[in-house]
C-alpha cells in the first residue's frame, strides 16, 4: 500500500464496551508501525486527547448504554468523515444490552439497595458526576448514521487490519468467511 | 424413476438441473448440490414457506423454493444481487425481531439463521432492535428453551408431531406477537415427556432448543461453520430418515 499523501487522521473510543476490541487492535502487533505510516492518532484511548476533532475516520467501540455514551457518539459524528461499528456490542448492543428487557429502576434497586451482601445504608448512587443510564443500551447505528459495520466480540486482529487497510486504500472491506464472525 | 435420457431439467442460474417428478424447486436444487439458502425447509417434513430465505425468482416472479413444484425449462434465477439484498434484508428482520446475541449463545459457530448471515455478508442487523422481553424455560433436568431466539419455523413443532409423537412444541399467537410455546398444562418443559434423544432435539435451526451441560464445549474454529460456509457444506439429513417417516 502506498501511503496518501498526508496522514489520515483516525479517532477512536469505547462506548458501553469492555476495551476487550481496542485490545484485539493492538493484535495487529507489529503492523501498528507500518499503520502509523498511513494514520496520526486523534481521540483514543491511545493517546488521551480528551475531545475529537475533525478526523477522517471514526472508530467506535461498545453501545450507547448513558448519556455520556451519546455526546461522545455524536461528537464523533459530527467530526469523522467515516464511521466505523466496531464489535459486537456497538453493532446490536451485546453483552450490555441483555438488560433491555429489565426495568432500569428494578436493575438499580435490586444491585444497589436490596440485593444481600449489600453495606448498610446502600443507596442507588445519585452523584452529578455520574452520566445519567439510558433505559435501555442502544446499537450505535440507532442513535447516529454509522458508515461502515466491523462485527465480532471481539473481531479478531486480521480481521481489524483487513478491514482498516481495505478502508485507507478507498476499497469497501470485505472480511473473508474465517474473519466474519459475531462471536 | 425416470430414466436418464428420459431425464427432464430447468434452470437455475442458467445451469441444467435435472428433477424428478413432483419435486420442488428446493428438493431438485439440493439434490442436483446447488444450494438456495433456507431455515424453515427440512428434507424430511413438509414445507413450511414461512422464513421466506429461500425466495427466487420464477420466470421472472418471486416464489419460495421450497413450496414451488418444479416444470421442465423453468428458469429460475437465485444467486442474483437483487435476491441475495432481500435474502440479507429477511435475515436483518430476524435478527432485530428476537434477542440474538450470537457471544453468549451456545449454538454460535453451529447456527444456521448466522452462518447464512455470514454468507450474505450480513455486517450489521441495519434495524432497529425490538429487544423482546422472553423468559427462558429451564424447568426441564437436561434441556433448556432459549424463546430469545426463536424464528418461529416450526420445526421442532414438526418434528416432536410428527416424528417423536409427543406433540410438545406448538405456535400460539399471530403477527407479532405469534411465539412458541410448550404444550403441557403448566406450559413448562419440565412437565412434558420431552427427552435429550428426540428429534425435536435435533432440528432447530438456531439456539432455543439446547442440551444442558454441553455448551461451548466445541473450541472456536472447529465449530459447524467457522471455516466452511454453510453453502458448501448444505446436507441437512439423510435420506434414510425420510423414509422411515413416510
Ligand atoms: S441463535 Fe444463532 S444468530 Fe441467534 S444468538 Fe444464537 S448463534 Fe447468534
Ligand atoms: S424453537 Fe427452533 S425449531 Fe422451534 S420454531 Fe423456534 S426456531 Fe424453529
Ligand atoms: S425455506 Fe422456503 S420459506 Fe423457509
Amino acid at each position: 500500500m502506498n501511503a496518501p499523501a498526508r496522514k489520515l487522521r483516525v479517532a477512536t473510543t469505547s462506548l458501553a464496551g469492555c476495551f476487550g476490541c481496542h485490545m484485539s487492535f493492538l493484535d495487529i502487533d507489529e503492523r501498528i508501525l507500518k499503520l502509523l505510516e498511513l494514520i496520526e492518532f486523534d481521540r483514543s484511548p491511545l493517546t488521551d486527547i480528551k475531545h475529537c476533532g475533525p478526523c477522517d475516520l471514526g472508530i467506535i467501540e461498545g453501545g450507547v448504554c448513558n448519556a455520556e455514551n451519546v455526546h461522545v457518539l455524536r461528537e464523533f459524528r459530527a467530526n469523522c468523515k467515516i464511521l466505523v461499528a466496531i464489535g459486537a456490542c456497538a453493532v446490536n448492543g451485546g453483552l450490555p444490552a441483555q438488560r433491555n428487557h429489565l426495568d432500569l429502576r428494578d436493575i438499580l434497586e435490586e444491585v444497589y439497595h436490596t440485593s444481600p451482601g449489600l453495606a448498610p445504608g446502600s443507596q442507588i448512587p445519585n452523584d452529578p458526576e455520574l452520566p445519567l443510564p439510558l433505559d435501555k443500551v442502544y446499537p450505535i447505528h440507532e442513535v447516529v448514521k454509522i458508515d461502515y459495520f466491523l462485527p465480532g466480540c471481539p473481531p479478531s486482529g486480521d480481521a481489524i487490519w483487513k478491514f482498516l487497510t481495505d478502508l485507507i486504500a478507498g476499497r469497501t472491506p470485505h472480511l473473508s468467511h474465517e474473519m466474519m464472525h459475531y462471536d | 424413476m425416470s430414466r436418464m435420457n428420459e431425464q427432464q431439467v430447468f434452470l437455475i442460474d442458467g445451469r441444467d438441473v435435472p428433477f424428478a417428478p413432483g419435486q420442488t424447486v428446493m428438493q431438485a436444487a439440493l439434490d442436483a448440490g446447488v444450494y438456495i439458502p433456507h431455515l424453515c425447509f427440512h428434507p424430511q417434513f413438509k414445507p413450511h414457506g414461512s422464513c421466506k430465505l429461500c425466495t427466487v425468482k420464477v420466470n421472472g416472479r418471486p416464489a419460495t423454493s421450497c413450496t414451488l413444484p418444479v416444470a421442465a425449462g423453468m428458469e429460475i434465477e437465485s444467486e442474483t444481487a437483487e435476491l441475495k439484498d432481500k435474502r440479507r434484508m429477511l435475515l436483518q428482520m430476524l435478527f432485530v425481531e428476537g434477542n440474538h446475541f450470537c457471544p453468549s449463545c451456545e449454538k454460535s459457530g453451529n447456527c444456521k439463521l448466522q452462518a447464512l448471515a455470514y454468507d450474505l455478508g450480513m455486517m450489521s442487523p441495519h434495524y432497529d432492535h425490538f429487544f423482546p422481553d422472553r423468559p427462558v424455560d429451564a424447568t426441564h433436568p437436561e434441556i433448556l428453551l432459549d424463546f430469545n431466539r426463536c424464528i418461529l419455523c416450526e420445526l421442532c413443532v414438526r418434528a416432536s408431531g410428527e416424528v417423536d409423537r409427543k406433540n410438545v412444541f406448538a405456535l400460539s399467537g399471530r403477527g407479532i406477537t405469534k411465539h412458541l410455546i410448550v404444550n403441557s398444562e403448566s406450559g413448562r418443559l419440565g412437565d412434558t415427556d420431552m427427552s435429550t434423544t428426540d428429534m425435536a432435539m435435533s432440528v432447530c435451526p438456531v439456539g432455543v432448543i439446547l442440551k444442558k451441560r454441553v455448551g461451548f464445549a466445541v473450541p472456536v474454529g472447529q465449530r459447524k461453520y467457522d471455516t466452511i460456509p454453510i453453502s458448501e457444506q448444505f446436507g441437512d439429513a439423510p435420506n434414510a430418515v425420510l423414509e422411515q417417516t413416510r
